[in-house]
C-alpha cells in the first residue's frame, strides 16, 4: 500500500497546481445545473402536478441523479487524458516503473487518485444539494461514497481502455456515444419508466442507472422501501469496479513492459 | 577485465529478446565489471535499447541468462530497480512540475523521506548546475538542461550503476560536452556507467570498454583503442573526387593502401602512413578535390565490421 501512496503523492502535487480553478468549477457546476434545471425547468414541471415523480418536487428528483451523472462525467475525463499522458506524452508512468514501483502500484495508485478526486467532487456537490434544500435524509452523506462508486464503475473500465491507446482519437467516441447518452437517459432528468420498453432495458445495463437509483434512494431516504433492488445496484457497481481495476492493472502492465 | 559471474555487476549469456517473430537481441554474451564505463555502440535498431531495458528489469528476458548484481530480473525486478539509476532515451520528466519537484517526487518513489529527498535534491541541483532553475517549470528548459535534470534525477537513490540510453542524442555540441563532463565525474566517483550510443565520439570519450552491436548481435568487443588496432589501420586517407570521376576510378587505386572503402561521396584508404598514401595517389596522377589524412576512429571499425556507416 505504501507504494500506491507514492503514486498518489505525485498526483496530489500535480493537482495542487490546478486546485483553485478545479474547486471553483466543482461548486459552480452544480449551482448552475440545479438553478437552471431544478428551479427553472422544475418550476414548470411541478406546476403540472408531481404524481409522476412520486410526490417529489423536480429539484428533489433531479439533484441526486445529477450528482451521480456529474461524477460519471468527471470520472470519464480523469480516466482518459491523465492515463494516456502518463503512458505516452509525459511518460511519467515509465519514470515510475524505472524505480521499485510496479505496474500494479502505478495502475492502482492512479485509480485511487481518481476515487479521491470523485470524492472531492461529490462532497462539494452534496453540500450544494443540501444548501438548495433538496436533501431529505441524513443518508444523503452515504450518497457520496455511492456516487464515487458509480464514478469508478466508469473510471476503471475507461482507464483500462485508455492504457491501450497511443492517441486520444477514440476518446471522442466514448464521450459522444457513451457518456452523453447515458447522462441523458439513465433516469437523471426523468424516470426511466417514461422511456419505451426496449430503451428501459438498456438503462438497466447502464452502470449510471444503478448509481442514480441508489444515490436517489439514499438522498431521499427511500432506500429501505426497495432493499433488494438497492442491494443489486450496489453489487453490480462493486463487481464492475473490481473486474475493471484488474483489467487496468493488466493493460497498464502490458503497455509499460512494451516500453 | 574479470569475467566471472561473481565479480560481474552485470552478467549475460545467450541473452535474447523477441517481440513475436522479431528477434531484437539475439543470444548476446557480455559482462560489466564494477566501476567500469561500458558501452553498446551500434546504429538505430541494433538492439541496444532492448538490451538496456532488460538490464533495467522493465522488459522480460525472452531467453538466456541475465543477472544484475547476481539477481535475476525475472524474480527480483523491484530489488534491482531500487539500486539502479536510469536515464531513458526519451525524457520522462513531469514537465508541468518544477525542476525541484521532479527530483523530490522521484526520490519518494524509492521510499526516501521528504527531508532526505530535499537534501539530495540540493546536492543534485548543484551537480547538474540547475540550482538557479530549481523553482522553474521543466517545460521551458533547454534540451541540455532537461537531460541534466534526468541524470540528476537518476542519481537520487545514490546508485552505483547508471544506465544511460543515448544520453546526448539531439543535443548541441556544447550541451554534449557539459554532459560528458558530468558523466566523467560520476565515473571518477566509482559509479559504473553502462551506455548506448550511435556516436563514435561519445563512445571514445566515455567508454573503457565497449561492444559493437549490429542486427541484434555483438560483432566485436574491446576498448576503443583495441578495436581500432584490431579492425582498422593507424591512419585513414580520405579522397574526395567529383562523382563522375569517382565512378570511373576502377583499378586506379589498387595497391595504394591495405584496404579501400568506397562511400557515396568519398574514398577511404586505410594504411598506417596516410601521408605516404596521399603522396602515392598524387604520383599516380590522381586529382582528388580534397585530401584528408586522419587517425582511425570507431566509425572506421564499424564500417569494417558491417560495411555500413553508424549514422545513415
Amino acid at each position: 500500500m505504501t507504494a500506491v501512496t507514492r503514486v498518489l503523492e505525485h498526483r496530489a502535487v500535480q493537482y495542487r497546481r490546478t486546485f483553485k480553478s478545479s474547486a471553483f468549477t466543482s461548486f459552480l457546476s452544480p449551482i448552475l445545473f440545479l438553478t437552471a434545471m431544478g428551479l427553472g425547468l422544475g418550476g414548470y414541471v411541478d406546476r403540472s402536478g408531481g404524481a409522476a415523480l412520486g410526490g417529489l418536487t423536480y429539484l428533489q428528483f433531479l439533484a441526486p441523479g445529477l450528482l451521480a451523472a456529474t461524477v460519471m462525467q468527471s470520472a470519464a475525463f480523469e480516466a482518459t487524458f491523465p492515463i494516456i499522458g502518463g503512458l505516452n506524452w509525459q511518460r511519467t508512468f515509465h519514470a515510475m516503473y524505472a524505480t521499485p514501483l510496479s505496474p500494479r502500484d502505478i495502475a492502482l495508485g492512479n485509480l485511487t487518485w481518481m476515487a479521491i478526486r470523485l470524492a472531492m467532487i461529490s462532497s462539494v456537490f452534496t453540500v450544494v444539494i443540501t444548501l438548495f434544500g433538496a436533501a431529505h435524509s441524513p443518508l444523503v452523506v452515504l450518497g457520496i461514497p455511492v456516487a464515487v462508486l458509480t464514478g469508478m464503475s466508469f473510471a476503471a473500465p475507461i482507464a483500462a481502455f485508455s492504457a491501450t491507446q497511443r492517441t486520444p482519437n477514440k476518446f471522442n467516441v466514448i464521450f459522444r456515444f457513451g457518456i452523453t447518452p447515458l447522462f441523458l437517459f439513465s433516469g437523471t432528468f426523468f424516470p426511466i419508466e417514461s422511456l419505451p420498453g426496449p430503451i428501459q432495458a438498456i438503462a438497466w445495463l447502464s452502470p449510471l442507472w444503478h448509481g442514480v437509483d441508489l444515490t436517489r434512494g439514499l438522498v431521499l431516504g427511500t432506500v429501505a422501501d426497495r432493499p433488494v433492488v438497492m442491494a443489486i445496484h450496489l453489487v453490480v457497481l462493486i463487481a464492475i469496479v473490481i473486474v475493471a481495476s484488474w483489467a487496468t492493472v493488466k493493460t497498464v502492465e502490458r503497455r509499460l513492459i512494451r516500453g | 577485465m574479470p569475467q566471472t559471474p561473481e565479480s560481474s555487476l552485470i552478467h549475460a549469456r545467450g541473452l535474447t529478446k523477441r517481440f513475436g517473430d522479431f528477434t531484437a537481441v539475439d543470444a548476446i554474451d557480455f559482462d560489466v565489471a564494477p566501476a567500469e564505463a561500458f558501452g553498446f555502440l551500434g546504429p538505430n535498431g541494433a538492439g541496444k535499447t532492448s538490451t538496456m531495458r532488460m538490464i533495467g528489469a522493465v522488459s522480460p528476458v525472452s531467453d538466456g541468462t541475465l543477472t544484475v548484481r547476481g539477481l535475476d530480473p525475472r524474480t527480483h525486478g523491484p530489488e534491482i530497480r531500487a539500486r539502479l539509476g536510469v536515464v531513458p532515451q526519451q525524457d520522462t520528466l513531469d514537465t508541468e512540475l518544477t525542476v525541484r519537484e521532479n527530483l523530490v517526487l522521484y526520490g519518494r518513489y524509492f521510499g526516501l523521506s521528504r527531508a532526505e529527498c530535499g537534501r539530495r535534491a540540493d546536492e543534485l541541483l548543484d551537480f547538474a548546475q540547475l540550482t538557479e532553475r530549481q523553482n522553474d517549470e521543466v517545460e521551458p528548459l533547454s534540451g541540455g538542461m532537461k537531460r541534466r535534470l534526468t541524470i540528476a534525477r537518476s542519481l537520487i537513490n545514490q546508485p552505483d550503476l547508471l544506465l544511460l540510453d543515448e544520453p546526448t542524442t539531439g543535443l548541441d555540441p556544447q550541451a554534449r560536452h557539459l554532459l560528458w563532463d558530468r558523466l566523467y565525474r560520476l565515473k571518477q566517483r566509482g559509479v559504473t556507467l553502462v551506455l548506448t550510443t550511435h556516436y563514435m565520439d561519445e563512445a571514445e570519450q566515455l567508454c573503457d570498454r565497449l561492444v559493437v552491436m549490429d542486427k541484434a548481435k555483438i560483432v566485436a568487443e574491446g576498448s576503443p583503442r583495441q578495436l581500432i588496432d584490431r579492425y582498422s589501420t593507424k591512419e585513414v586517407t580520405e579522397l574526395r573526387f567529383p562523382p563522375e570521376v569517382q565512378d570511373s576510378l576502377d583499378g586506379q587505386l589498387d595497391g595504394l593502401a591495405d584496404r579501400i572503402e568506397k562511400l557515396a561521396d568519398r574514398v577511404l584508404l586505410y594504411a598506417d602512413d596516410g601521408e605516404a598514401v596521399a603522396v602515392a595517389a598524387h604520383e599516380r596522377g590522381l586529382k582528388p578535390e580534397t585530401v584528408l589524412v586522419r587517425r582511425s576512429t570507431l566509425e572506421d571499425v564499424f564500417l569494417r565490421l558491417t560495411g555500413r556507416s553508424l549514422i545513415e
